[in-house]
């Protein structure tokens, strides 16, 4: 009897296309987004069992049609603010499974402030930015990630705005949770989402998404068979960094200065920088890569930095059981009476 | 040695009876006219007087001691008979130094009392207040025709404290206790309350709590044994009505009116804020209630505040966000989200006088077209108005209800002068107020097919589905919905009949609405005053007057500003003449002409300031006679 209930309760096991909807995916044709969408739901089976408690809140842009196509909870909001609404429905219900989808634009442009406050306050949740360097669906003006002198529809003559580095702005902000990965690349994607997962506080992840219309090839040297062994770095959690075409290139720290080396002219493994995911200095030199042009640095791709630290929604939620525990719920009639009252005969 | 608090006067000295008195505290913004002014409130209220408030501070919170910038005011009015304004003009001021009395002299009755603290009368303290180089208006018979009391409150309150052990900072802080006990004595008030609140305030630090006790016994000490004061003041009970009574200021009883509300309709509270003024005391309130699992968020600015309500509110919370006009101005777009969306929430606007920055201590009704017409497309959302500070609970129960039971965000207007004002209050018992019923989907409302999160029932009112609830997994967004499935829809016919399907929906909240009665006057005649929000108190004093003169005029108060009450236009029809009233340029007259077709004339005010009973009743006496 008691078996027989617990496997009619038992959650059923649910399968990647449990988490399709019934809407036409519509974006262009070689679109990064569509591979992002796909990773996704190929890896939420391995660890949701109630899709129910799945919620993804996106902002505005091209990337922010995603929860239209997730059968799970899901709400395209208004340009910049997916963060602070995610917030209050973290906040309101820490139950809930929460997803914030982004571009660029949305969360480092117009929703900049509410990125940058939710990364501080760090309630559990989800938060993968776009990044495809340029504004898509207003068709084609640079974005806070593109890099300067671009050329776009608004900048003829190439863009004087210095961009944001997104991994700098994001430790800075005090993330607790950093990771780069890219739409080309399905496993290390669905193996960051997995990692991002397991993460409690907020996990930010940039994926590098290519725009075939308007920013083509933008990520081309870290997806490219001819150049992206040169081009990008693969971290690991205890592992040295090690890159190039026959993992023949590694980076020594010299102090606080990464040193590329040539493995070949006689420097061992032994002495490389072995990446520390718990390294806040460490991930701080790994950000400032994508700007060391001079040097020209491969990209660092995986988990940059995670922390273990207190989450907002749960500290919230904390408040209100003390309070709970200790005061009791006050009655409606004395809320409605206060503490002094006078009599009226 | 005087060791109880109920002292009594030993001397004999006139006793004036009177219906209702006006007390002016006036002093610097670190003079504590504010604390001294709702000790004095609360006294009188505990010893059954009805009463009305009027704090009016500057918007620098410390501006240069001395000056007239830096005046600090805290008005009450009280007496036996009812009272719905804080009065027009004061029968006692006391003015803690120059500045004070430069500000405030115009209003104060002729032949009313002024006590004055002479130490704020030096020739630095003039100079601060701009009067004229060797000018004081002590000496040079600015006050004749008035009963002054020239008292060097200062010098006393540091004599009565010299061995306190108190530093010098510390001592002069504690004058206005001075003054608070003398006016005790003059309105024969007892001091107990106020020592029973010091106890609570500085129990735990003795020393100030000594000082301040001390200095308030000396001050009624004062009073009762010199020889300078002539009068005391008799003001009797209030005839309320039969009743248990507290006092509340506007921004407590709405704070007060969310909680209990949602408690009613079974949903947590969640307030989304971001500090402004006059706004701010909402969730400074609300943050009160965790125990009754009440979550409030200061969030980074006025959008994220607005955009977590919303979150709260489609996680199944009922969702709140406070603000005052540039904060709605900021939050004019996602308010546009939350009602393509289709849940509740309640936005409560605490006017302030505008534009901009204005005159963010100062009240206004202004923001009346911005709750109107402020957002981008066909965008109505329901308004309601409160109009007295207790009544700010009514006006947010009913906020609530519409907002749960009609899936609508729901503008609640307030503004500075109710915000901050207080009055008795009889508040209702958990029993005695309506139900409210939240309405979530738990099962699939098309069996069979796909979940119809936009299919409405009678009223026009969509179902509310809380993510979590197993099977009802579905999508909502800002992009223009399907009709019943909310699927995204670009077609042209289905955007034209979504956008009045909405507007149906708030029209038909109508329904709910009880029809407008006057508050008081007959239901056709001469002269009608249509009035909404805090502009209640005046006008109603104002007819009360005129009543008695005989005048054939009626007042008309709004609670609900959208929809209007169904009978409005049939009733404003039925008088010869309609007078709006507001502070504002006359912006519910511009709908009411627009709508109705009523040759109304405006009275408008635009000074920061609530009407007085005086300038209503003549304009209402002019118009009358024209």
């Amino acid at each position: 009897m008691e078996t027989e209930t617990l496997e009619k309760n038992a959650p059923v096991k649910l399968v990647p296309k449990d988490f399709a909807s019934d809407q036409e995916v519509k974006w262009c044709p070689g679109c990064g987004d569509y591979s992002i969408l796909k990773q996704i739901q190929t890896v939420l089976p391995e660890f949701v069992t109630e899709k129910e408690k799945v919620v993804f809140i996106s902002g505005i842009g091209c990337s922010s049609r995603f929860p239209y196509y997730m059968d799970t909870y899901g709400m395209h909001s208004i340009h910049g603010r997916a963060t602070a609404i995610a917030t209050g429905v973290k906040v309101a219900n820490p139950d809930l499974n929460v997803w914030v989808i982004g571009g660029d634009g949305d969360l480092m442009s117009i929703g900049g402030n509410h990125f940058i406050h939710m990364l501080r306050r760090n309630p559990d949740l989800k938060l993968i930015m776009f990044n495809n360097q340029i504004y898509g669906l207003t068709k084609g003006q640079y974005s806070p990630t593109s890099e300067k002198g671009k050329v776009t529809k608004s900048t003829p003559f190439g863009s004087v705005d210095e961009p944001f580095n997104p991994a700098e702005l994001a430790l800075g902000a005090k993330a607790s949770f950093f990771a780069r990965t890219l739409d080309r690349d399905p496993k290390h994607q669905q193996e960051i989402f997995r990692k991002a997962n397991q993460h409690r506080g907020t996990s930010f992840i940039e994926v590098y998404q290519n725009c075939p219309v308007f920013n083509d090839g933008a990520f081309a040297l870290y997806t490219e068979k001819t150049s992206k062994k040169e081009e990008s770095l693969f971290i690991e959690h205890g592992q040295p960094l090690v890159f190039g075409p026959t993992e023949n290139l590694g980076i020594k720290l010299d102090g606080f200065n990464p040193v590329i080396v040539d493995l070949a002219e006689g420097v061992s493994k032994d002495d490389l920088w072995v990446h520390d995911e718990n390294d806040k200095n460490k991930a701080f030199i790994l950000a400032r890569f994508a700007d060391m042009k001079r040097d020209h640095f491969p990209r660092p791709f995986g988990v940059f930095y995670r922390e273990e630290r207190a989450c907002f929604d749960a500290d919230v939620q904390q408040q209100i059981d003390e309070a709970k525990n200790k005061k009791g719920r006050m009655p409606l009639n004395q809320i409605l009476s206060g503490n002094k009252t006078w009599t009226i005969a | 040695m005087d060791t109880t608090t109920e002292s009594k006067s030993t001397r004999q000295t006139e006793i004036k009876e009177a219906e209702s008195v006006v007390v002016r505290f006036s002093g610097d913004s670190g003079d504590g006219m504010q604390l001294t002014g709702m000790q004095f409130t609360d006294t009188s209220a505990l010893l059954g007087k009805d009463l009305s408030t009027f704090p009016e501070y500057p918007a620098e919170i410390r501006a240069p001691a001395g000056t007239v910038a830096g005046v600090s005011g805290f008005q009450l009015h009280f007496g036996s008979k009812e009272i719905y304004t804080p009065g027009d003009q004061f029968d006692v001021l006391v003015a803690m130094n120059s500045a004070a009395l430069k500000t405030d002299l115009p209003r104060v009755k002729k032949g009313g009392a002024i006590i004055v603290n002479t130490a704020g009368f030096d020739s630095k303290n003039l100079k601060l207040a701009h009067y004229p180089e060797g000018a004081n208006p002590l000496e040079d018979g600015t006050l004749e025709g008035y009963t002054v009391y020239r008292i060097d409150v200062t010098r006393l309150t540091k004599d009565a404290l010299k061995d306190s052990g108190l530093g010098m900072k510390e001592v002069e802080r504690c004058k206005n206790m001075f003054v608070l006990g003398m006016l005790f004595w003059m309105f024969d008030k007892s001091m107990e309350f106020t020592i029973t609140s010091l106890t609570e305030k500085f129990g735990k630090k003795p020393d100030i709590l000594n000082a301040n006790i001390t200095a308030l016994k000396t001050g009624w000490n004062y009073g009762d044994t010199t020889e300078i004061f002539t009068t005391r003041y008799k003001v009797s009970k209030a005839k309320l009505p039969a009743g248990v009574y507290r006092n509340i200021s506007g921004n407590q009883a709405i704070a007060i009116g969310a909680v209990v509300a949602a408690e009613k309709a079974g949903l947590p509270l969640f307030l989304g804020s971001y500090p402004i003024t006059p706004a701010s005391d909402i969730l400074h309130e609300l943050s009160k209630y965790k125990a009754n699992g009440v979550k409030t968020f200061q969030a980074e600015d006025e959008i994220a505040a607005i955009c977590s309500a919303i979150g709260a509110s489609y996680s199944g919370s009922l969702g709140m966000t406070t603000t005052s006009g540039p904060g709605m101005a900021l939050k004019t777009e996602a308010m546009g989200l939350a009602l393509i969306f289709e849940i509740p929430l309640l936005i409560i606007d605490i006017q302030r006088g505008g534009p901009s920055t204005g005159l963010p201590t100062k009240t206004e009704q202004a923001d009346l077209l911005m709750a109107m017409y402020g957002r981008h497309g066909e965008a109505p959302l329901p308004i309601i108005s409160a109009s007295t500070p207790a009544d700010c609970f009514d006006a947010a129960y009913e906020a609530v209800r519409i907002s749960v039971e009609h899936m609508v965000p729901v503008i609640l207007l307030s503004d500075g002068y109710i915000a901050n004002g207080s009055e008795p209050w009889r508040f209702p018992t958990e029993d005695q107020l309506q139900e409210i019923k939240a309405h979530f989907l738990t099962e699939n409302n098309n069996p069979g097919g796909n979940l119809l999160p936009y299919k409405r029932n009678a009223q026009g009112v969509r179902p509310w589905v809380k993510p979590g609830t197993k099977g009802l997994e579905h999508r909502i967004g800002g992009l223009e919905k399907q009709n019943e499935t909310g699927n995204v829809s670009y077609d042209s016919k289905n955007h034209e009949l979504m956008v009045k399907l909405r507007a149906e929906k708030v029209e038909k909240i109508a329904d709910s609405i009880p029809f407008l009665k006057p508050d008081s006057g007959n239901e056709k005649g001469k002269m009608c005053v249509l009035g909404w929000g805090s502009s209640y108190g005046a006008i109603k004093t104002a007819l009360i007057d005129l009543h008695k003169e005989n005048y054939d005029v009626a007042h008309l108060h709004l609670r609900h500003l959208n929809p209007f009450p169904k009978n409005l236009g049939e009733l404003l029809h039925s008088y010869d003449k309609v007078l709006i009233p507001e502070i504002n340029g006359g912006q519910l007259l511009q709908l009411i002409r627009a709508k109705y077709l009523v040759p109304a004339v405006g009275f408008n005010k635009i000074q920061g300031l609530p009407f007085t009973t005086e300038e209503v009743k003549e304009k209402i006496k002019e118009f009358y006679n024209s």
